[in-house]
This record gives C-alpha cells, sequence and structure tokens, in this order.
C-alpha cells in the first residue's frame, strides 16, 4: 500500500482540482504544489475570490446567463437592442460571440441541446422562458446561433417551430468555411454546406 | 477481437475530454457501442455526426467489451440533413427507433432501409411514406408485424381501406364498413407498393397507424413515451408535402 505524503485537506484539494476540466490528477497535483507555494500571492486570494463568487453567483431569471446580478449584466444594459436576441446553447458561448463582438444584442441561454441518447428533452431546456420573452412583443429578431451539429440544429429546427406563431424574424448563423481555413482539408459536408449558401461577389 | 463493417452514426455520448462513446447502426453487427479516442477533435467532430456513414473496424480484449472504433468517412449526410426540418428530424426520430432494437443483434435489411431513407430524406414526396414503411419493418423485426395483404375477414387482397387495431390485419371495406368508426385508416400506397401517389391525407393516416401499434407493442409496454423527434418529424413532412403539391393536394383516382 502506498504510503501517505500529505494530509488529508491537501489530498482533499488535489481532488477537487482534478475534477477541472482540463486538469486530471497529475497536473492537479501540480496546481495544488504550486498554489502551496504560493499560499499568500496565489492560495489566499483564489480562496476569497472563489468564496466571493460563490456567494454572489447567480443564474440570470431572463436569459440564463451566470453573472453576480439579476437580472444579469447584459440585460440592464442600455446600450444594447434588446428587441434582438441571440439564442446560444451554453454561457461558454455567448462569452465566445461576445469576444466577438459581431452584434450589440440580448441573449438567451438554453442549458444545452436536444439529445436523445443524454435523454435531454424540451421540458430540460429553457425554450419555454425563449417564447415567454418572445410573447411579451418586445422581439424582432431571434438569431439562432447554436453549434453547426445535428443536436445543435435539431434544436434550432424545434425552437423555430415553437416560435412559429409569432410574426419575428428568425435567423441562424450560417455553415461555411472557417477564417484560415483551407479547402483541401475540409470535411465534404463543410464545403457542401459552404458551396449551398454561396453569395454573391 | 476485432471486426470491420459499415455503420451509420446514431449519437453520441462524450467520454472524458477528447473521446466520445458512438452509436452505430452497423450492417452486419446490428446497433453497437464503441469509443472513439479523440472523437472531440476538430477533425473528427464533422465525421462523427448523427446519419454519416462510416467504415469502422472495432477492437477490444473480449467480445463483451464496450471496445475501441476506428473511423473512416464513407458518406457525409449530416451536412445536408441540417439545412432542413425534415432532415434532422428524420435522422433523429429513425435513431430513436432504432435504439429500440438490442444491441449487436444484426437487422441488415434495417441499416440499408436506414441508408436509403436518409438519401431521400430531401425529396419531400418520398421522406414521409418511406419513414412510415421503416416504422412498420421495425416494428416487424421487433416481433409485431402487420399484415396488409389480404383481409383478415374474407382473404381477399383488394379494395383493403381498414386495419384492425386489434389483429393489426388489413380489412376490406365491404367486411369493415359496420366497424368503420373503430378501425384504423390503411392508406393505399402501404398495400400496394406500386402506387407512387401519396397525399397529405394519407400521409397522416400512414402516421397514426404505425404511431398506434409503436405505442401499443413498443413504447407502452416499456413504459416510455413516443419519441418528441417522430411528433416533429410527422409535422416537418406533411408541410413540407403540402408545400410541394399546393395544387394537387390530394390524389386522384385512376382514370378520373
Amino acid at each position: 500500500m502506498q504510503k501517505r505524503v500529505t494530509g488529508p485537506e491537501i489530498e482533499r484539494l488535489i481532488q477537487l482540482l482534478a475534477r477541472v476540466p482540463g486538469l486530471g490528477p497529475r497536473s492537479a497535483r501540480r496546481a495544488a504544489l504550486h498554489l502551496i507555494k504560493k499560499k499568500d500571492q496565489l492560495m489566499g486570494p483564489l480562496a476569497s475570490a472563489m468564496n466571493e463568487a460563490f456567494d454572489k453567483v447567480r443564474i440570470c431569471s431572463t436569459c440564463g446567463n451566470a453573472d453576480t446580478s439579476d437580472p444579469c449584466t447584459v440585460c440592464t444594459d442600455p446600450t444594447r437592442d434588446q428587441s434582438v436576441i441571440i439564442v446560444v446553447e451554453d454561457v461558454a458561448d455567448l462569452w465566445a460571440l461576445e469576444r466577438a463582438a459581431a452584434m450589440n444584442a440580448g441573449y438567451h441561454v438554453l442549458g444545452g441541446t436536444l439529445s436523445p441518447l443524454d435523454g435531454v428533452g424540451p421540458d430540460d431546456l429553457s425554450i419555454a422562458g425563449l417564447v415567454d420573452r418572445v410573447a411579451r412583443g418586445d422581439v424582432r429578431e431571434i438569431l439562432i446561433a447554436v453549434n453547426a451539429t445535428v443536436e445543435g440544429q435539431t434544436t434550432a429546427h424545434y425552437i423555430t417551430e415553437q416560435l412559429s406563431g409569432f410574426e419575428i424574424k428568425i435567423t441562424r448563423l450560417a455553415h461555411g468555411v472557417p477564417v484560415g481555413g483551407e479547402l483541401d482539408y475540409l470535411d465534404e459536408g463543410t464545403l457542401a454546406a459552404a458551396i449551398r449558401a454561396r453569395t454573391a461577389f | 477481437m476485432e471486426w470491420r463493417d459499415e455503420g451509420i452514426i446514431l449519437g453520441l455520448r462524450k467520454h472524458g475530454e477528447t473521446s466520445v462513446i458512438a452509436e452505430v447502426m452497423t450492417k452486419a453487427h446490428g446497433r453497437h457501442l464503441g469509443i472513439v479516442r479523440g472523437g472531440r477533435s476538430k477533425r473528427l467532430q464533422p465525421v462523427l455526426q448523427p446519419g454519416n456513414s462510416l467504415d469502422l473496424v472495432w477492437r477490444a480484449r473480449l467480445d463483451e467489451h464496450l471496445g475501441q472504433f476506428q473511423v473512416e468517412l464513407l458518406d457525409a449526410r449530416a451536412g445536408r440533413l441540417m439545412e432542413s426540418a425534415i432532415g434532422v428530424h428524420g435522422v433523429q426520430a429513425m435513431a430513436a427507433l432504432l435504439r429500440l432494437l438490442p444491441e449487436r443483434d444484426s437487422h441488415a435489411r434495417l441499416h440499408d432501409a436506414f441508408a436509403v431513407i436518409l438519401d431521400s430524406l430531401d425529396t419531400p414526396e418520398q421522406a414521409g411514406a418511406l419513414y412510415v414503411r421503416f416504422e412498420l419493418a421495425v416494428l416487424e423485426d421487433l416481433g409485431f408485424g402487420l399484415d396488409l395483404t389480404a383481409c383478415a375477414a374474407t382473404g381477399v387482397r383488394s379494395g383493403l381501406i381498414y386495419v384492425s387495431p386489434k389483429s393489426g390485419r388489413a380489412v376490406s371495406a365491404e367486411a369493415g364498413a359496420p366497424w368503420a368508426e373503430k378501425l384504423l385508416a390503411l392508406p393505399a400506397f402501404l398495400p400496394d407498393r406500386e402506387q407512387a401517389c401519396v397525399d397529405a391525407v394519407m400521409l397522416a393516416q400512414a402516421f397514426k397507424l404505425s404511431g398506434y401499434f409503436l405505442g401499443r407493442h413498443v413504447f407502452e409496454p416499456r413504459g416510455v413515451e413516443p419519441p418528441i423527434s417522430r411528433e416533429s418529424f410527422c409535422t416537418a413532412a406533411l408541410r413540407a408535402l403540402r408545400q410541394s403539391a399546393p395544387v394537387a393536394n390530394s390524389c386522384q383516382e385512376p382514370g378520373s
């Protein structure tokens, strides 16, 4: 049996760090050791930041974004055009679109996609919340920005059906050649979608 | 253990941070699962989409192990299927039906039919009718096939317009007249494979017919709800059929 070299507190820290995406047991040990070495400069501030975030983080009751206030910063931003709502699968997608800074609009986070294999149905996503927002009458466009996967597009078509009774514009992201993409290396499905969605030059 | 086969992706489940467990419908090995290492990479993600046909090599130390797939793309349908509601709901609805089959039980006929229907999903005149035939084929492979060749009461092979909800056998117009309200409508294109004309009314009747027997023999005994993708597919197929033939929305009788 392997002898223990640390106390249970450090073992627990390593076990919890190993659950973070991107970290395995080995990298969790490295991270824990780094935190221990930088106890005052890093571990203390990190612990208090996590404690504060734990107390204050909540899910926005309007759009589903994660923030420290409800409604969130995006929903209360007066400079955003809240009549356009970008529908995304996850908060990570919202952050990615914000990094692109291509649209100054409101958001709606679904919380996933319809996935029969994982048992995720419409009731497990915040589709009803989106329909409620549209029913209030302040929305003129819904941009469905879900992943270009069959599950993502199934969800997109389902949402389109649910919103078919409202007189709003429903759009979705284009599918095609990514910036910097070389045609020779693209898969056939992406190339076919790009050709079908060709635009006038 | 090792085999090589052709298969169509039904669905995926994340496995760790880089891999996936792929569920495929293979020709000779039935519905089969296996790990694809690196399945969440940029290179493999477009390949591992439901509806795509793959060349698969499955390896495991023992036959009962989950095993690992090595995959190569044969036919990239997913991009085309994603373009339409009928495409995405169709592939999901058929995948849900194939999940009713036991794992690793060969159903080569269903694999071939699945491939043919996936290639026809962008043809509204065919998609709905082919899908109903697929549902009836799944029922048959599960041991609950309908007999639509002859009247259950008289044995005649023509004028079949009803199906008995009890026996799942066709009933002629004459024999079924007294119980017409209790019988299910049998659209003409189901017993007659030569009949090419399928209108929205016939298709709706066909969806009701196959849905009834799937519910009674499969979903209810297993205590599961019919997949939501089926309802979405039926709605999309009927809408597409109406849009493709808005003028002639009902089939004309031959000679009229």
